[in-house]
């Protein structure tokens, strides 16, 4: 590829991906009042919408060899540290530590 | 009142800015060990900035000249972003020029946060989520910057560093389940995605959990509106 066609293939790529991002706020403007189905929508999506980007950031561990023990024991932690502590930045670290050191050390 | 924006932004990002420095560096890291200048890993993050679609786009720059086919690949490599729009209407409204800003750096990360957290009442709403975006943005292209100019001298083991997006979404799912108004439609998201990446795999598993999701709100929409709306 010659370096035009480099810029004119990254540009083709940030074009589709804006449209995906910048087409429900064009369709739905300020201006104008969603239709109901939507609002209902936008009200009960954002609890699903997390469920989702857990297991999209999950994918590509899910079918390797440990079977997603080390993933699983791993949420676990992370779900008691955050009982007990409540914070984020805590809970998040701990969690990775424990499955950096099962998937290097253990699994 | 920016300034009380950023303090109250900065913290949730953090999370974000260990993950893409680490991501952003392999990224940087692959771009450089394929031959490309730094400049190109840098201007991606910067205008396509979307993690997935960055590491496709290395191999669409080294294959046969199809703009229209990279075109078509990125629309659905990210048609999940369509479904996040949803939910930010309302929260984007009314940000004014912000906006466009707020929406050119919806990436995963920045929407669960943008998507969940409410700042304190006396922060104002459009800085904050501006700054989680930025901040998001900022960690992403120096990721990527450092990693192809730093990539041949730093290597350290940074296996399952990958993890900590996981733990992020989880902590915000967890910090969501407080609310316990949202408990079904969270297991309808969280039960619908893991039926379908186990259906369908991980490389087809969007399309379908996002449409099965849109298809049991629909199906329980009487019992679900009183139990979001109490």
């Amino acid at each position: 590829m010659t370096v035009m066609q480099s810029i004119i293939t990254i540009l083709a790529v940030a074009l589709g991906t804006m449209l995906t991002r910048f087409l429900p706020f064009v369709v739905f403007p300020d201006s104008k009042n969603p239709p109901q189905f939507i609002t209902y929508l936008g009200t009960v999506f954002p609890y699903a919408v997390i469920g989702l980007l857990v297991a999209y950031s999950l994918k590509d561990f899910v079918g390797t060899g440990s079977h997603g023990i080390p993933e699983i024991l791993a949420i676990l932690f992370i779900t008691a540290v955050h009982r007990w502590k409540k914070n984020m930045l805590l809970s998040i670290s701990a969690g990775t530590v424990l499955y950096m050191f099962f998937v290097q050390a253990v699994f | 009142m920016k300034k009380k924006a950023f303090r109250a932004a900065l913290p949730y990002t953090l999370p974000i800015c260990v993950a893409f420095l680490f991501l952003g560096m392999s990224y940087g890291f692959l771009m450089r060990s394929k031959g490309f200048s730094f400049v190109y890993p840098m201007c991606m993050s910067l205008f396509i900035y979307a993690g997935s679609m960055e590491f496709v786009t290395v191999d669409l720059l080294l294959s046969a000249f199809h703009p229209f086919s990279a075109f078509l690949l990125a629309l659905m490599v990210n048609a999940r972003y369509l479904f996040y729009g949803i939910p930010m209407l309302k929260r984007y409204k009314n940000c004014g020029w912000k906006k466009v800003f707020l929406i050119f750096g919806m990436c995963d990360e920045v929407f669960s946060i943008n998507c969940t957290v409410n700042p304190p009442e006396d922060v104002d709403k459009g800085w904050f989520m501006l700054f989680v975006t930025w901040l998001g943005q900022l960690y992403w292209v120096s990721g990527a910057t450092l990693g192809a100019l730093l990539g041949y001298v730093i290597h350290f083991d940074t296996k399952g560093i990958e993890f900590i997006m996981t733990a992020l979404f989880w902590v915000m799912f967890l910090n969501q389940w407080e609310d316990k108004k949202g408990h079904l439609p969270a297991l309808v998201g969280l039960g619908g995605s893991f039926l379908c990446l186990f259906i369908f795999g991980s490389q087809n598993f969007m399309l379908p959990a996002m449409v099965l999701i849109v298809l049991c709100f629909t199906a329980l929409r009487g019992s679900m509106i009183p139990e979001v709306e109490q």
